[in-house]
């Protein structure tokens, strides 16, 4: 193994979160959510909040760590990073380079957040309110084609032709995140179960994509508080530690208005990310005993899980059932806090900790001894991330 | 002239300031389907840009193709995200492959009947959409169907 390597060098000492709300809900502005979120990681790691000295996110965050760290008072800032890319594309990016910084000696306690008040700050997945449009945008938009779900769903439907995958294997997904987000009293579709009757009758957003295919948008915030794994095995939490971790895309993935021409049209692009990530961890894809994985559409996640190594394409049929994805029992189980689509859409941020509670075992979902527990963020966005968290016994 | 296949009132494509995609935009003006290409290695490549991938040369040609490709891939939409299309849904998005373009991937619609069976792999033919009343004036590059029930002429486009 590289001597250049994560694994085992950082832990999670602190997870935090609002209220998740529907979006433009929250009571607070989107500064105060943030700054919610991080006092509640800091409460859960046992760290002062003056002590954090770095700031990562990602997708143009709103909140900049010099207005946080004034806020919140802390002593210095060394560390102070945005992942690029949009969507949820950088979840697990953020933490990856908060997780470097603190290996490379940049920072000690970096927290990673992300806030989103929609009712301050607009929507997703509007179209552009503009009278002219230029580059790619020009290429795309004058065709009706502008939101996120119109974007991607042209991918998952090559990836459903060339395979020959049914709607069934996207409705398992959505299923899975519904039934766990039952277990959930903090998701926002808690009491709103999820039949396959009600799936099979919800509109089309835009084919392949039923209602239930896309995420929510919601408004709160989460927070992630990493420091050195020798810091954190003195601290409240068991330790979660990071395995390994990559980001990126592969050949002439475009911009997302673009992306039609991506040569690898039929991917969620983590071809090449997700065996970086496996081999920084040491692990491999039958060693993961639980998956959070970004629903943005439940295409991208189809996709994801087979580059990921969890079942071959033509498998997934077969293997995308709602028995395989559900905790306890399932092999494996799959956004057990019922992800983006039930839980909450914090842009994925609510994924990484549900990975990192499953670590700990607090899940409302639980798997029973979890040891090695991933996290995929923003499937077929550009660039996207991956991180696996592994137990003590998983070192 | 016959109906767009959207409505108008949707924001208008212009070429950007430097002219980048300007040739691409002239040329359907005129009926003409422009892509750029590496003069050198003849290499193929879409949507425009200011360098070319494989020998990093910035002197890009644009050239005229056969305005035919194979639907490689598509969406119906059915719900609206802009305010001119809240009564025009479904329609349908076709990402067009041209085979004989090294292979270069287009966006448009595929006019006919927007319940249509898209089929993946099918022959299509772009047909070029005038919007002479737009400011400033644009013509899209549609696609159709160029076998099939969809083979008849789409109006006077």
């Amino acid at each position: 193994m590289s001597e250049r390597s994560l694994r085992g060098k950082v832990a999670v000492a602190g997870v935090g979160e609002t209220p998740y709300y529907r979006h433009g809900q929250s009571p607070d502005p989107e500064f105060v959510l943030c700054l919610k979120a991080i006092l509640a990681a800091c409460g859960d790691a046992g760290i002062d909040p003056r002590d954090l000295d770095g700031f990562a996110s990602y997708s143009n965050d709103r909140n900049d760590p010099p207005s946080l760290a004034t806020a919140l008072g802390t002593h210095e800032l060394r560390f102070s990073n945005m992942q690029w890319g949009g969507g949820g594309g950088g979840g697990a990016g953020a933490m990856a380079n908060a997780a470097a910084a603190i290996v490379g000696g940049l920072a000690d306690c970096v927290v990673v957040y992300r806030a989103l008040a929609q009712g301050q700050f607009g929507r997703f997945g509007q179209g552009p309110r503009v009278s002219t449009v230029s580059g790619d945008s020009g290429l795309t938009v004058p065709y009706g084609q502008m939101s996120p779900a119109q974007y991607y769903a042209p991918k998952a439907m090559r990836f459903m032709h060339e395979h020959g995958i049914g709607q069934e294997a996207l409705r398992a997904i959505a299923l899975a995140s519904y039934h766990h987000a039952q277990a959930n009293p903090r998701a926002v579709m808690h009491g709103r179960p999820l039949t396959e009757e009600k799936y099979d009758e919800s509109r089309w957003i835009t084919e392949p994509f039923h209602l239930y295919d896309c995420c929510m948008e919601n408004d709160g915030a989460a927070a992630v508080i990493l420091v050195s794994a020798e810091r954190a095995r003195n601290l409240k939490q068991t330790p979660t530690y990071v395995l390994g971790a990559a980001i990126g895309a592969g050949y002439r993935v475009h911009s997302t208005q673009a992306g039609f021409a991506t040569p690898d049209l039929a991917s969620s692009h983590f071809k090449e990310v997700a065996r970086h990530m496996y081999d920084m961890a040491g692990v491999a894809a039958s060693d993961v005993d639980v998956v959070q994985c970004y629903e943005n559409f439940t295409g991208g996640v189809l996709m994801a899980l087979v580059e990921h190594g969890f079942f071959a394409p033509d498998q997934a049929m077969d293997f995308l059932k709602l028995e395989n994805l559900i905790a306890p029992t399932g092999k494996l189980p799959l956004n057990t806090s019922g992800g983006n689509l039930a839980e909450c859409y914090m842009h994925g941020l609510e994924l990484q900790i549900e990975a990192v509670r499953q670590i700990r075992g607090q899940s409302t979902s639980q798997v029973p001894g979890a040891d090695v527990s991933l996290a995929v963020a923003g499937p077929m966005v550009t660039p996207v991330s991956t991180i696996l968290f592994g137990s003590e016994a998983a070192l | 002239m016959s109906e767009p296949y959207l409505p108008a009132g949707l924001p208008t494509p212009v070429p950007e300031r430097n002219g980048l995609s300007a040739p691409f935009w002239q040329g359907a003006r005129e009926e003409r389907l422009k892509v750029q290409r590496n003069p050198r290695t003849g290499v193929y490549q879409w949507p425009p840009q200011w360098i070319a991938h494989d020998t990093q040369t910035f002197e890009l040609d644009w050239v005229e193709v056969e305005p035919k490709g194979v639907i490689y891939s598509w969406t119906r939409v059915w719900h609206p995200v802009h305010p001119a299309l809240k009564d025009a849904c479904p329609y349908i998005v076709v990402v067009v492959e041209l085979p004989h373009a090294g292979g270069v991937r287009m966006l448009g619609n595929l006019l006919g009947d927007p319940r249509q069976e898209v089929v993946i792999g099918a022959p299509a033919e772009a047909v070029f959409e005038h919007h002479n009343d737009a400011d400033p004036t644009f013509t899209l590059v549609q696609w159709r169907r160029a076998d099939g029930p969809f083979d008849r002429p789409a109006g006077n486009l």
